[in-house]
């Protein structure tokens, strides 16, 4: 009945803290995501998702809601608390990828996930040159030869629309927006198949906003890219998202159709939440 | 040097040493870390292979000691006449006649023999340090084989300036496993590095790490498909001494004749070229 999936999550859990009988038992015993007892933090709690090939699924949720933990914990960043991962190109998604070997891990990073960050610090090599850091993930992924990746990091970068002059610059020259854009060409540098996209758009004006979100939908038009978009920004969801996930203290408080979700929210934080739009 | 022991390491220190030795020729490549020991030299100086070289040293020994190719500089002779005085052996400049060899950034022009052991000093062990400043991270990034950042800096000099620059210590994989910096010797020596029928030794004092390479090992210096590696290119270059070719030479300025002079940088095999020329 289903479509093949390209992303799986089981019951994730990242726990910041070493945990307490009473927070480990009770989930009520929480305020919002923290346990008054032990002090443990809760970033992550209980999250089933399923992603097919090529939906683009939106994450939303305010400040501290544990967006950015789950993408991170998707992008093998760090080991989960508990909870099972499972990627439809990876042994045909039947082995759980937070059991394999770190050196597997790095290979799946390499080849079948691509990741922009919040924070372009995280993502890009600021003092190393523009195409230095997209070919970071050819090299990651086994090329080892030069002009192959110069070729490829020039059609990038022209995709982008970096100008190939400045493919010698360190990224630490650029604007904002040319570094999230950056960071789009070094993500889909190796066309994996599953993109991350974490608040691709925060903190870019209008005009450059408008941009990256064209160049993320012409991916996925190219490409077929099977996208997480993680946003605050509830217009960046509509426009990208066909389906939403609503997330508050760590959880997963509300999903569906995102037209479904923004024109007839339910939950009450979700109804809070789009009638805040300005 | 009556009130000292054998080789003025005490006992246990020197088995301590040769276990790090044993460990590291089992597992060719990776940094063993050892309790690098005061000697009466300063750290970085080229204490870890002196420890080598007097944790292994025997009385039937012959030793040959080389600073950047040359037998007659400060250093060479001071730790030569060191370790003679502290364990009696014979000394050589004869490359082919020494058992033991303790070097500093050169390996000499013949090729060794399947009995004699190379001690190299090493200043900075870490091919990663360049890239990650963390030993905790090192140490995992070489455990998962992670080294994407040393191509990507090798990718990088080529994007800037259209080649590979490094000189001296031009990291190689080992066996493709481990990668391993050879001690700064200049890239021209590297592929007498690979399946030498010699032991290696390298030995870190200040870094306090000792690595190896067992005979026959397979050493490659890192390249891309499309830039080869390259040895510093020595043609037309002859030797003002001996008139040797294709070995590494250091360059001279002649002030009086505004030329370029050169000669061997391996002093040990030009004195011999010296010896079996016919006087004129």
């Amino acid at each position: 009945m289903d479509k093949p999936f390209a992303l799986e999550l089981d019951g994730l859990v990242v726990r910041y803290g070493k945990g307490c009988p009473l927070c480990t038992d009770s989930a009520q015993a929480l305020q919002r995501n923290r346990c008054p007892r032990c002090g443990s933090i809760w970033a992550v709690r209980d999250i089933s998702l399923r992603v097919r090939e090529g939906e683009i699924l939106g994450v939303v949720g305010e400040s501290g809601s544990g967006k950015s933990t789950l993408m991170r914990a998707l992008y093998l960043d760090s080991q989960p608390t508990a909870g099972g991962y499972y990627l439809g190109r990876y042994h045909d998604g039947k082995t759980n990828i937070y059991s394999i070997s770190l050196q597997q891990r790095k290979y799946i990073r390499s080849h079948l996930l691509g990741m922009v960050y919040q924070n372009p610090h995280l993502g890009l090599r600021m003092f190393f040159s523009a195409g230095a850091n997209v070919a970071e993930k050819l090299i990651a992924a086994g090329n080892r030869n030069v002009r192959s990746m110069m070729n490829r990091t020039g059609t990038l970068l022209e995709h982008i629309e970096v100008p190939l002059g400045r493919l010698k610059e360190p990224p630490v020259n650029f604007s904002g927006g040319m570094q999230q854009r950056l960071q789009i060409a070094k993500a889909v540098a190796n066309n994996p198949p599953v993109l991350l996209l974490d608040e691709v758009t925060t903190g870019l004006d209008l005009s450059v906003q408008a941009r990256v979100l064209d160049l993320v939908k012409r991916i996925q038009r190219e490409f077929g890219v099977t996208m997480i978009v993680v946003s605050h920004d509830l217009a960046v969801v509509r426009m990208l998202a066909g389906r939403t996930v609503v997330m508050l203290d760590g959880r997963i408080i509300e999903q569906g159709i995102t037209d479904q979700i923004l024109e007839d929210p339910r939950h009450i934080y979700t109804q809070t939440l789009v009638n805040s739009l300005l | 040097m009556k009130n000292y022991n054998f080789a003025f390491l005490d006992e246990s220190s020197k088995r301590a040493v040769r276990r790090a030795l044993l460990k590291a020729v089992a597992i060719p490549g990776y940094q063993v870390p050892f309790g690098s020991r005061e000697l009466p030299i300063g750290r970085g100086w080229g204490t870890g292979g002196i420890q080598i070289t007097l944790s292994i040293i025997g009385k039937k020994d012959i030793l040959k000691v080389i600073d950047q190719g040359s037998d007659d500089s400060v250093n060479a002779i001071s730790i030569r006449s060191f370790v003679r005085a502290a364990t009696g052996v014979r000394t050589t400049t004869d490359s082919q006649e020494a058992t033991l060899i303790q070097t500093r950034h050169r390996i000499p022009e013949i090729p060794l023999r399947g009995d004699q052991i190379l001690v190299l000093q090493v200043p900075l062990p870490e091919p990663l340090r360049m890239v990650e400043p963390l030993e905790s991270v090192t140490k995992r990034m070489h455990a998962e084989m992670d080294y994407a950042p040393i191509w990507l800096a090798l990718y990088e000099n080529i994007v800037r300036s259209g080649d590979i620059e490094l000189g001296a210590d031009y990291p190689v994989m080992v066996e493709n496993r481990y990668i391993m910096m050879p001690s700064p010797i200049p890239r021209f020596d590297n592929p007498k590095l690979h399946k030498s029928p010699a032991l290696h030794l390298f030995g870190a004092g200040r870094e306090k790490k000792i690595y190896a390479l067992p005979p026959y090992t397979d050493v490659r210096s890192l390249c891309f498909e499309d830039y080869p590696f390259r040895v510093e290119d020595m043609s037309g270059r002859v030797c003002r001494l001996c008139g040797a070719k294709d070995v590494f030479m250091d360059e001279f300025f002649d002030p009086a004749s505004g030329k370029r002079l050169y000669q061997c940088s391996d002093s040990g095999y030009c004195e011999k070229r010296k010896e079996n020329q016919p006087r004129g």
